[in-house]
């Protein structure tokens, strides 16, 4: 392939907080304000999270999902936003975002009940303040930018009262900033100055185009186009993509409008279990990226400078334990929609001729069910 | 004639149009380096070149309308859209544009143009990625709507719609790829708006087209066990619609059953029902009953999915039910 591209890199002006090996390093516009207790904590978030997904991989392996989208090597972006939204603030994920629905409280097992087809997503968004997985790509940030007008017209911006103002966290990924619905909302966002915080995992890969496909410039600087901020901060780092993102979400709340967050990620497994990434992609990349686990750093940092010892990390790794444990063994016993399930929730209020149809299937299935017996 | 997969037969027709006309290109997602999600496109990157071979940015309604601007001006664009329901980003070009631009512009230019797509469920997609959207295109003036069952099919009309001035909406199908069949090794140029009773019979017609054209053929084979002669009609492309091939078939069955993939309302069925209704009523022994797709968002969930989408099935049941309505005997026929 004789076509050239342009290849798009960390810059230097990536904004990181925790390195690789596990230094902490301050940032001028980006301080942390954690303790070692809280580090400790994204510690354990990102272990669990990253249990899930090795879980849900063995589980759709055995036959017990249709499919499941990895979130490995996100972790740190993901849990780095999630616990930086405040509980009233709310979030529209992708189908990937298994982190940040931790932060938001559900129930790894609503989840997985997803992507086994026994639910249609179980959670109540309203509840978690956390929308339900949007397949279609890019779709997602228009409505968190309606969201976002709605928090306007509710007055709930620039009041100064932390338990009123609210930010609305739109995820989305290098693929979909493409997107027309992407490039709208955008446009929207800064029309309207509205409190919503675009967040793109850069994990360079849409299945399998790179980013070069998609951008001649990072995908932060997209934003000055639109009129309003954007910045690049390494998206393995939990430290960094939680305080910028605080940040963003900060701003947002103040009524200083939206910011484009590109958290530079990596997806280290297949965009599904459906996907094989030996088809266009080289190995060697993926050595590189485990060198920056967002995981291994954070691990580094709190046993070299933080005083945790091994009883801290075994006490971890017993919690998960437990928790694959559960995932596993709940998993299995979800149960099965029933054929006569198949017409609920198309309308709020089945019309006439849907019944119909309903009782005529109903019918159908124990006719069948008879000659079967 | 060798024997081929459907997906074969595609990638072997895009492969000699490429060769037989410079200004045939092909356009779309991941259809290069990674050689198509469905691998129609395998190895014509390296055949071709990415300057005939184009991976596009996530961006359909991007990709769509370049592709009309390029038809403008004498190219062939191949466009590939990973599925029909992604076609729904691009609508808008496909419809006010490709499908209107030789018409409001005073016949000065043409928008030869194919856009190939995959429709169809059964793959545990969910909701948003396994519809049948082919008549949403089928009700525009302006498009063209084929929509092949057989391998050999496809190496015709997808040859036809290359070298056809007018957009052309190649309907493909997810449960098509691998089934195989008879393909002749010579050029094959089919005709767009052609109809074809692929099976000859008696006592009912079945009409049908892409993957329900299998399906019919399967049930019709079964049926003669029992004594019914079914006659099966592909009716190969939308729009046009060859509605006399289907009136002349029900001329001589009197009962008529469309099985379609898409919603029951507003469907092919309907159009179907319509036209022989129009063409052939005082033939009818019975009112032309359809066998369509539950009308609910296809289900993730594998046992509801199975429920929901058409089968064999149900169109025994509703052709045993029709039969029944008009006393069919098996002496009927004189067999």
């Amino acid at each position: 392939m004789s076509e050239h591209v342009v290849a798009v890199q960390p810059e230097p002006d990536m904004i990181q907080l925790l390195t690789p090996e596990g230094q902490r390093v301050d940032h001028p516009d980006y301080p942390l304000g954690l303790s070692d207790e809280d580090i400790a904590g994204l510690y354990r978030d990102l272990v669990l999270v990253r249990r899930i997904d090795t879980e849900a991989i063995a589980l759709q392996r055995q036959g017990e999902l249709g499919l499941w989208a990895s979130l490995l090597g996100q972790e740190a972006a993901q849990i780095g936003a999630g616990r930086a939204l405040r509980p009233h603030d709310m979030a529209f994920p992708t189908y990937r975002e298994h982190g940040v629905a931790w932060c938001r409280g559900v129930d790894p097992l609503t989840l997985l009940g997803l992507f086994r087809g026994t639910n249609l997503g179980g959670w109540s968004p309203s509840e978690h303040n956390f929308n339900l997985y949007t397949i279609v790509i890019g779709a997602q940030t228009l409505h968190a930018t309606g969201y976002a007008m709605g928090v306007v017209r509710d007055g709930a911006v620039g009041t100064g009262d932390p338990d009123r103002d609210t930010a609305v966290l739109a995820f989305f990924g290098d693929g979909a900033s493409s997107q027309g619905d992407v490039n709208e909302a955008f446009v929207w966002a800064a029309a309207g100055n509205l409190p919503i915080v675009f967040l793109c995992q850069n994990n360079q890969w849409a299945i399998s185009e790179p980013v070069e496909r998609q951008s001649r410039v990072p995908l932060y600087q997209r934003s000055a186009g639109f009129g309003f901020p954007g910045m690049r901060v390494d998206g393995n780092d939990v430290l960094a993509s939680y305080a910028v993102t605080r940040r963003a979400l900060d701003d947002a709340r103040n009524a200083q409008g939206p910011t484009l967050i590109e958290a530079f990620t990596y997806r280290m497994n297949p965009h599904t279990t459906n996907d094989d990434p030996r088809r266009y992609r080289l190995g060697s990349e993926l050595e590189t990226w485990k060198l920056r686990d967002p995981i291994e750093r954070v691990r580094a940092y709190l046993s070299r400078e933080a005083g945790y010892g091994s009883d801290y990390f075994a006490a971890i790794e017993d919690e998960s334990k437990k928790l694959a444990e559960h995932v596993r063994a709940g998993c299995r016993a979800l149960p099965d929609p029933t054929p006569q399930s198949l017409f609920d929730s198309v309308y709020v209020t089945m019309p006439a001729e849907l019944r119909a149809q309903r009782d005529e299937f109903v019918e159908f299935v124990g006719s069948l069910e008879e000659a079967s017996a | 004639m060798t024997v081929m997969t459907y997906r074969q037969a595609l990638h072997d027709t895009l492969r000699a149009e490429l060769q037989r006309d410079e200004s045939v290109i092909l356009l779309g997602e991941e259809i290069g380096v990674f050689e198509g999600s469905y691998k129609i496109t395998a190895g014509l990157l390296t055949e071709f070149g990415p300057a005939r071979v184009r991976d596009t940015p996530i961006a359909e309604e991007g990709f769509v309308g370049a592709a009309i601007g390029a038809a403008m001006l004498g190219m062939r664009p191949v466009v590939e859209i990973m599925t029909i329901n992604f076609s729904l980003l691009a609508i808008d070009q496909l419809v006010n544009h490709a499908a209107k631009m030789h018409a409001m512009f005073g016949g000065q230019v043409s928008v030869p143009l194919v856009i190939r797509t995959p429709g169809g469920g059964g793959q545990q997609l969910a909701a948003t990625h396994s519809q049948n959207l082919e008549v949403w295109y089928a009700h525009v003036p302006g498009m063209k709507v084929v929509a092949p069952a057989t391998p050999a099919d496809a190496k015709a009309l997808l040859t036809a719609a290359i070298r056809d001035d007018d957009p052309v909406l190649f309907l493909e199908n997810l449960a098509l790829y691998n089934t195989k069949g008879e393909v002749p090794d010579t050029e094959q140029l089919g005709r767009i708006g052609s109809a074809a009773v692929v099976r000859p019979g008696r006592d009912l017609t079945v009409v049908s087209y892409s993957r329900g054209v299998v399906i019919a053929l399967e049930v019709a084979n079964q049926l003669e066990r029992d004594g019914v002669s079914i006659e099966v009609v592909d009716l190969r492309s939308l729009r046009p619609l060859d509605r006399e091939t289907v009136c002349a078939s029900v001329r001589k069955s009197s009962r008529a059953v469309v099985l379609e993939d898409d919603w029951l309302s507003f469907g092919v069925g309907a159009e179907i029902a319509a036209t022989v209704q129009e063409g052939a009523f005082d033939y009818l022994d019975a009112p032309v009953r359809r066998v369509a797709a539950a009308e609910i968002p296809l289900p993730y969930a594998k046992p509801l999915e199975r429920a929901a989408l058409p089968s064999a099935a149900d169109l025994i049941r509703v052709i045993g039910e029709l039969l029944d309505a008009t006393r069919f005997t098996h002496a009927e026929g004189g067999s």
